[in-house]
């Protein structure tokens, strides 16, 4: 690498790996749980295995975020990291801190846990994804702001790319728009409202821009294009995505008391957000074929246009599904959304940041690229984690189109748990996608201990 | 992308257009704020519902259920539960979980007391009059 202090990514991207394993594995508990109900009721009900399995998610990506900036920011800035013993205290504060908080959902009620961080001081737990209790929101804030202040100082004393901006745009927006997490109006249809600015404009919104800027980063890497023609499509991309992103925010006002316009300005503005994922699948393989050189790292190549194609199926083809209010009418709360949450999860945020650690860890390990060996490892592992996703997303599109249809079009509706008894073909087929996920992830783990001949890094 | 569209131009129209856009969604969210009275059934807003949804968000129901839509797809929608079932069905519901039938989907015990069960059916009453364009389709949810 060409600057020492990029070394503090290493562990953070360990972690984000070391998460991302929990995660799986409480996914798969999950998905035994929509088949065998009581399967290990009552040590884990559902709502704790979900809390788990969403919150390691949002953790390890958070992880894979700052581990990537940490690395890619001196690189950009050509200088060393403001303070490398800050960043190493900060993943250390937030690895506890995260661990501590899962922790507290498995080993005590919700409510006592509640109880005993001082909720009842400042009521801000219990909603989707924002679950965690106030000491561990207020340290991800504190984390957050330490890593921001560390992270521009270091741009600020050195070269400021386009690249490098995006990220920290995309970094800060993420850290303020998590305040609203700490808004929690008694009146339920404006808790709503302003959850959704957290949720929405994160994934649909500030998210994208880290995820373009980390796909520009290595693809200038890997393809030696030249950084006004990449950095120029950055711009392009991002600005597709705000603009159709943020009043986007709309198809998720429909039916929660919000006024009846946003159907309008949703359906219109949510039906041009696949336009940014096709325009970075565009780019990602125009870059790859314009490419100067050969990178010795193919499997970081394959990762990067595997994040274009699955993004733009999982966040663009997928989300428009569902996304026009009189198809959302239907569709809203079923299957469909999980199919759609999975595969956009997937698809943008998990693929981008191991298309960076696949990247950034060879190097950090004093090599220019993994043996051929070790990538041909990590690209099965590609193959098959990416297969059973999709084969995850068509089982519960399938799954969600069978619900819709008895328990919403059909003239005689069925029950909510009737219509569950029906979707057990789809649920099985989905939980084996599942475990092939897991064995892709295990294969995609075991590629870091593969050794063989390599060449050491100069870049 | 020929050289007459130049990285610079780029950059001035993501800013442009991202300020634009998010000024709009500003307008729009202070519009919002304007019509949520005629829509969000905020005078029935009483100190019990608050408690009712202090319990639901404690118990962590969304880890399960759904509510206007959102949240779980584990266990039925709640938004319009007050409607579907009526108050003392809800209660007694609660108080018998879980049912431990075998194989089947259980819901833990919250050891709710009679006030805590009231205040819980006091927000779903509040939330299934909350005006959501006539979603969901049926009273199944």
């Amino acid at each position: 690498m060409q600057y020492k202090s990029q070394a503090v990514a290493m562990p953070y991207f360990i972690a984000a790996i070391g998460l991302f394993v929990g995660q799986i594995i409480f996914g798969l508990i999950m998905g035994l749980q929509y088949i065998i109900g009581d399967f290990l009721f009552p040590e884990i009900p559902f709502n704790v295995a979900r809390m788990v399995h969403t919150n390691l998610l949002i953790v390890w990506l958070l992880f894979g975020f700052m581990g990537a900036a940490y690395y890619m920011v001196p690189e950009e800035a050509e200088t060393e990291l403001y303070s490398p013993k800050l960043a190493l205290l900060l993943f250390w504060v937030f690895l506890v801190a995260g661990a501590a908080t899962v922790l507290g959902y498995l080993l005590v009620p919700y409510a006592t846990l509640a109880e005993m961080t001082g909720n009842d001081l400042l009521a801000t737990m219990g909603r989707e994804f924002l679950e965690q209790p106030l000491p561990t929101k207020v340290g991800i804030v504190v984390v957050a702001l330490a890593f921001l202040f560390n992270i521009t100082m270091t741009s600020l004393k050195g070269r400021k790319t386009a690249i490098s901006m995006v990220l920290l745009l995309g970094l800060w927006g993420l850290a303020i728009f998590f305040l609203f997490s700490f808004y929690n109006p008694v009146n339920l249809v404006r808790d709503k409202f302003y959850w959704w600015w957290v949720v929405h404009l994160w994934v649909e919104g500030v998210w994208e821009l880290i995820l373009g800027a980390l796909l520009a980063f290595v693809l200038i890497k890997v393809t030696g294009v030249d950084r006004e023609v990449i950095e120029k499509w950055l711009y392009v991309i991002i600005t597709l995505a705000l603009i159709s992103g943020i009043i986007g925010t709309g198809h998720h006002y429909f039916w929660i008391g919000a006024p009846e316009y946003w159907q309008w300005w949703g359906s219109i503005f949510s039906a041009l957000e696949p336009l940014p994922f096709f325009a970075m699948t565009v780019f990602a393989f125009t870059m790859v074929n314009r490419r100067r050189r050969e990178h010795p790292n193919k499997a970081a190549v394959l990762w990067a246009l595997g994040t274009g194609v699955m993004a733009f199926l999982g966040a663009g083809v997928w989300g428009f599904l569902h996304t026009l209010a009189p198809v959302n009418y239907y569709t809203h709360g079923s299957q469909i959304t999980a199919a759609h949450g999975h595969m956009a999860f997937y698809g943008a945020y998990v693929m981008v940041v191991l298309t960076l650690i696949s990247y950034a860890m060879p190097i950090l390990r004093g090599r220019a690229a993994n043996s051929n060996k070790a990538q041909v490892v990590e690209m099965w592992s590609f193959w098959l984690m990416t297969v059973a996703m999709v084969f995850i997303t068509l089982f519960l599109t399938a799954a969600g189109i069978l619900q819709v249809w008895l328990q919403r079009v059909s003239d005689a509706p069925m029950s909510f748990m009737a219509t569950q008894d029906q979707l057990m073909l789809f649920y099985w087929m989905r939980e084996w996608a599942g475990v092939m996920f897991f064995v892709g992830l295990l294969v995609y783990v075991a590629s870091f201990f593969i050794k063989g001949e390599t060449r050491s890094a100069k870049a | 992308m020929s050289g007459i569209f130049t990285k610079s131009m780029a950059r001035n129209i993501f800013y442009g257009g991202t300020v634009f856009f998010f000024l709009l969604f500003l307008a729009l969210t202070f519009d919002t704020e304007r019509e949520l009275p005629s829509r969000d059934n905020r005078e029935n807003l009483t100190a019990e519902v608050a408690a009712g949804k202090h319990i639901w968000e404690t118990r962590n129901c969304i880890g399960c259920h759904s509510l206007l839509g959102e949240g779980a797809y584990f266990a039925p929608e709640l938004g319009n539960v007050y409607t579907r079932r009526g108050p003392e069905f809800i209660k007694a519901w609660i108080q018998s979980m879980p049912t431990e039938a075998p194989g089947r989907r259980q819901m833990p015990n919250f050891n709710l007391s009679d006030e805590e069960l009231d205040q819980l059916v006091a927000f779903f009453k509040y939330t299934a009059g909350i005006n959501t364009s006539n979603w969901p389709p049926n009273i199944e949810g």
